[in-house]
């Protein structure tokens, strides 16, 4: 028995159906279709009038779950893609990222975005959009490694009052897997050590923990101990995980399968370089896509994205500083 | 028309009749006036800060969605529904705490002008961006029902402009979609900041629309009170009775700039002169006289009263305390330990 990263988000939704009256799920083909990853697969059947699809209308999709959430409800919105989200996105970060501020009303609602490059998608089916996101005032944006936080940061999603851009990687989908799902888990905001290491701290999120994993346990033979914090959660950036870790190992480097101008790894370098600028032995590093559209053939994009080879080149470079 | 009013019983019981619903609407119509008419002696007197945006030639429109929406409704108001927000139950201190900046206004300093609202109360604070606020009423409709909740209209407008854009139109389809109760109100003021109406559509009418979104369409006369008190009854009934979205589109003038910094000199003299430009306060006041339901003196009595108490209301507003960027919270998320924190030299 074991459960994908994908079914622990159809699990994680059912969950939240079952135990809060107040989750809807609202999006593209999600009610009897299942939805496109067949992330809701079977919920409309199990949770009648609680499931509901969507005419292909981003921004309207989520103004109606900030109209919602405004009436204390808990709308679980699934973008079809995360690309796609951009048509959506006034009234994410206009409407739904200011409610809070402005009038005091909190607007509890969760932003699905199936997200990151897979071979062959191409530039409109690939994009990694959490650091616009980030970007804005009064969201809260998580991106989850593992099956294990899949499950439990979800679910937590749906909790917090806030409005949530919650982005699950889909190469992680199919491919991760869990014996079960968690009955405990850090809470959002909190990062992880994902391998305890000495020698250099590898900071990614998302589908590049296990690309960093990948390059430690390469760099195993020569001698070196690497560890890795993965993030768990962009926004907020658990800061002083970050530079506890920094503290240990001398060595920073950030890898974000995003596109690298501002960003996560430019972001988690800023903060190192100014609020912990003497623990770093050497110049801190980033590893990001190129800075072009995602490509859609796999020998581009393979080279497009950071993987292990690139982050194991990276790290060996600034292990002989 | 006016025997229609009464057969719909298309206004709720807090105006029984045409003489009390004529006499209501007009008050609420020169509040909203005078109160403009404040606002921008403020502008100029350098007391308010930001733009400040006026409902002046708008207020028989706006005042009939008020009159027609029942305080438990939604109501998202647009730039000049200011007769409209005091009809829907907004105080005149709401108003001016929010225009003031007041720190004990709705809005604390955080955003002024006509964004304000109480959206726990149905009553939705708009943002800039034209269109955005129709999807939000359509979710608050939407979720009444799925709470169970059948009596309910959302009411929201926008303007000639803002029917250009994606998100009215995504909007009102799903509006349609889901035959949610929602009255979508178009004030036609025949120019979208300066750009007229034949470089926003091309359709003979905007009400054409409405066939092609499967809703149901009215026109109105926007200057004639007794016309809008009548279509808006009309159709926010029609809404409230299960006849799914309608879309209203009332012809008129703005009889002001876009705001207090716009002199308006590109709108054409001949649209001033015509039936458009016609005052709808002061057409709405000779109806009263006409009709004897309401005597000259009793207008002027209204008049003085409306300047008292905004006078008032502005004296008390400007003891108030101002927002201070030293007790401000500055976070804009409502959980506390999930904000973020950045270290400060």
């Amino acid at each position: 028995m074991s459960i994908t990263y994908l079914e622990a988000i159809r699990e994680a939704q059912a969950v939240a159906l079952r135990d809060d009256p107040r989750v809807f799920i609202y999006g593209q083909d999600v009610g009897a279709f299942g939805g496109a990853f067949k992330a809701t697969k079977n919920l409309a059947r199990e949770f009648p009038g609680r499931v509901f699809d969507a005419p292909i209308s981003e921004d309207a999709m989520v103004g109606m779950a900030v109209g919602a959430a405004v009436e204390g409800l808990r709308p679980i919105v699934e973008m079809q893609f995360a690309d796609f989200s951009t048509a959506g996105f006034n009234q994410i970060v206009n409407q739904a990222a200011t409610l809070f501020w402005r009038t005091q009303v909190p607007c509890s609602m969760t932003v699905r975005l199936p997200f990151g490059g897979t071979s062959g998608s191409g530039p409109f089916h690939s994009q990694s959009l959490e650091a616009i996101y980030a970007h804005y005032p009064g969201l809260i944006v998580l991106t989850p490694a593992t099956v294990e936080d899949a499950y439990s940061m979800l679910l937590e999603a749906v909790a917090i009052d806030d409005p949530v851009i919650f982005c699950e990687h889909k190469f992680l989908y199919y491919h991760l897997k869990a014996e079960k799902l968690p009955s405990e888990a850090l809470p959002v905001g909190k990062a992880r050590i994902a391998r305890e290491g000495r020698d250099l701290t590898i900071v990614a999120y998302s589908a590049m923990v296990h690309e960093a994993l990948a390059a430690a346990a390469e760099l195993v033979p020569e001698g070196w101990e690497i560890e890795v914090v993965d993030l768990r959660s962009v926004k907020p950036l658990d800061t002083d995980t970050i530079m506890a870790s920094v503290a240990r190992t001398g060595r920073l480097l950030c890898v974000g399968e995003a596109w690298p101008w501002g960003g996560v790894t430019a972001e988690v370098i800023a903060r190192v370089a100014t609020e912990g600028f003497g623990l770093l032995d050497v110049p801190p590093q980033r590893l990001n896509a190129k800075d072009t559209p995602v490509p859609y053939h796999p020998n581009l994009w393979a080279a497009h994205r950071p993987a292990a080879r690139a982050i194991t080149d990276a790290a060996r470079k600034m292990l002989r500083l | 028309m006016l025997q229609t009013v009464l057969e719909a019983e298309a206004v709720d019981g807090r105006a029984a009749g045409v003489r009390d619903l004529h006499r209501a609407a007009y008050r609420f119509m020169l509040q909203a006036r005078l109160l403009d008419d404040k606002l921008a002696g403020l502008y100029r007197a350098g007391k308010i800060h930001g733009g400040v945006f006026l409902s002046r030639g708008q207020e028989a429109l706006s005042v009939s969605i008020g009159l027609s929406l029942r305080r438990t409704d939604v109501f998202a108001p647009l730039i000049r529904d200011s007769a409209g927000r005091l009809a829907f139950g907004e105080s005149i201190l709401d108003s001016l705490q929010t225009c003031m900046g007041s720190a004990l206004g709705p809005m604390r300093g955080r955003d002024g002008n006509v964004h304000r609202g109480r959206p726990r109360e149905g009553y939705l604070a708009m943002i800039s961006h034209l269109g955005a606020m129709i999807s939000v009423v359509n979710g608050a409709l939407f979720a009444r029902r799925f709470k169970g909740i059948k009596d309910m209209v959302g009411a929201t407008c926008i303007g000639d402009g803002g029917t250009a854009t994606g998100a009215f139109h995504e909007a009102l389809n799903q509006a349609a979609i889901e035959k949610l109760p929602l009255v979508l109100v178009v004030a036609n003021n025949q120019y979208a900041y300066s750009t007229p109406n034949d470089r926003e559509f091309a359709c003979r009418d905007l009400t054409d629309r409405a066939v092609g979104y499967g809703v149901a369409a009215h026109s109105v006369d926007g200057t004639d009170l007794t016309a809008c008190l009548d279509v808006l009854g009309r159709a926010v009934a029609s809404a409230r009775q299960g006849g799914g979205p309608q879309l209203v589109v009332a012809s008129l003038l703005r009889l002001c700039g876009h705001g207090e910094h716009d002199d308006a000199g590109y709108i054409d003299p001949r649209l001033k002169s015509s039936p458009l430009g016609r005052d709808c306060l002061k057409l709405a006041g000779e109806i009263l006289l006409a009709q004897n339901w309401a005597s000259i003196e009793e207008l002027d009595e209204w008049r003085q009263e409306f300047i008292r108490t905004i006078e008032t209301v502005v004296a008390r507003v400007q003891r108030e305390p101002l927002p201070d960027a030293f007790t401000e919270n500055w976070s804009a998320i409502s959980v506390k330990n999930l904000r973020e924190t950045y270290d400060e030299i």
